[in-house]
């Protein structure tokens, strides 16, 4: 073992691993946009009176979860096309990772819904609140607040899952690192950067949502 | 539909075998995990201050570390360190790795429910350290993680599949390698998704029935 470190190399191209790190967390952003959507919707689906919705919702939830992550990207990136529906390939993974985080986030959002006290959403109704209104101004935001450290980790996983865009050469932080270290064969130098900078980018954001949790008390 | 058929019956061996080297690699990698994941979970919650340092460093860079990056790293590095694994077993380790981190945040969880009345019980009736870790406190900590450790297995075995991208012949590659002779892109991307889901619905169901079994006895 006589391997010595030369961080040089890496450094020489360490503005491409800082723009892979913020395609990363593009990715990660839109597809937890998308995603909360999808998972609101399928979540009050899980916890309403029609058979049917729950059926869908569960269905939704069982078959995204179970799949490979990678495998619905390839899917969906190399299989779609011959349904006719042509998608770049940022629009494909953020397609991709949004039904990914759905899935996750039915499960979030439905613990959210199952946590808001009956008493307010009674309280709401009292007060001549249609059942819609109730739903969005009473039970949404209690849910939301109380959603936010689970919507907050889904958002960590996602970031960490966007790694996965390097499979269609997506050019965000793996991507660039698999290429240094070709390009250069240092190696240890190049994942240990590349490591380093998904641990700070994951700390940083866990630190900015504990801040954010403080900012509005749970109920 | 018949042209899949007969195109699925051609490559029905090379699709087993990746099937059973994805159900090998992610067997390899509980197996290593666990034993990892019981001594790091022990450590987290027992060990003095300067021991608990590494093992909670561990696990926080394996957490906060993609999965994929792991792989590649453990794929990349040994060779230049002049050790030579295969690509199966360099990906085994990486998922090992992964899960053993954890695992062992899981037990430490686990671990820390159970009430501290019950250590020193334990004390009084002259019971040493490893007694105690032994029979009172991890019967009931593996028992709270049996559920959890069933979902670790399924992240594995959806973890397996990014073994495709380091050469590991395991369902995926061996699915794309079909794909490539036959062009049924749809057909055998979906194929290879239904095994997938098979395997860890089935799993699932198992942690599930366990869950409500666990949860009635409390």
């Amino acid at each position: 073992m006589n391997y010595t470190l030369h961080f040089g190399a890496v450094w020489a191209s360490f503005d491409h691993l800082l723009g892979g790190l913020a395609i990363g967390l593009a990715l990660a952003v839109a597809a937890v946009a998308v995603g909360t959507v999808l998972g609101l919707l399928s979540a009050f689906a899980s916890v309403s009176k029609s058979r049917l919705l729950r059926g869908i919702s569960g269905t939704y939830v069982l078959l995204i979860r179970n799949i490979p992550l990678l495998v619905l990207v390839l899917l969906v990136y190399f299989a779609l096309p011959a349904t006719g529906i042509r998608l770049d390939k940022y629009e494909s993974f953020i397609g991709s990772l949004a039904l990914y985080a759905g899935a996750y986030l039915t499960e979030v959002f439905r613990a959210g819904l199952l946590s808001v006290p009956k008493g307010i959403v009674e309280a709401g109704r009292a007060i001549g609140l249609t059942r819609m209104q109730t739903n969005l101004s009473v039970v949404m935001p209690v849910m939301l607040r109380n959603s936010l450290p689970s919507l907050g980790n889904t958002f960590i996983g996602m970031f960490k899952d966007s790694s996965i865009a390097a499979a269609i050469a997506i050019p965000e932080l793996t991507f660039e690192a698999r290429k240094i270290n070709v390009d250069t064969f240092r190696v240890v130098e190049t994942w240990t950067v590349a490591s380093g900078l998904y641990i700070a980018a994951c700390f940083t954001i866990a630190a900015l949502l504990r801040r954010l949790e403080r900012r509005f008390p749970k109920f | 539909m018949d042209a899949f058929l007969a195109q699925l019956w051609i490559a029905r061996w090379p699709i087993f075998d990746g099937f059973l080297m994805t159900l090998g690699i992610s067997a390899g990698a509980i197996v290593f995990g666990t034993i990892l994941g019981c001594i790091v979970g022990i450590q987290l919650v027992f060990a003095p201050l300067w021991l608990r340092l590494p093992f909670r460093a561990y696990v926080d860079i394996m957490r906060g570390t993609p999965l994929l990056v792991l792989i590649l790293a453990a794929f990349y590095i040994p060779a230049v360190l002049g050790l030579s694994l295969s690509a199966a077993h360099a990906g085994t380790l990486a998922l090992g790795l992964f899960a053993g981190a954890h695992i062992g945040e899981l037990l430490r969880g686990s671990l820390q429910a159970i009430p501290p009345g019950q250590i020193e019980a334990g004390r009084s009736i002259g019971l040493t350290f490893p007694q105690i870790l032994a029979n009172v406190l991890l019967p009931q900590a593996l028992r709270i993680s049996l559920p959890p450790w069933i979902n670790t297995g399924v992240e594995l075995i959806k973890g397996s599949s990014l073994l495709s991208m380091i050469g590991v012949g395991e369902l995926l590659l061996k699915t794309q390698e079909v794909i490539g002779r036959n062009f049924m892109t749809i057909q055998f991307y979906v194929f290879a998704g239904v095994l997938y889901l098979v395997v860890n619905i089935a799993l699932d169901l198992l942690g599930k029935s366990m869950e409500r079994r666990l949860g009635a006895r409390q």
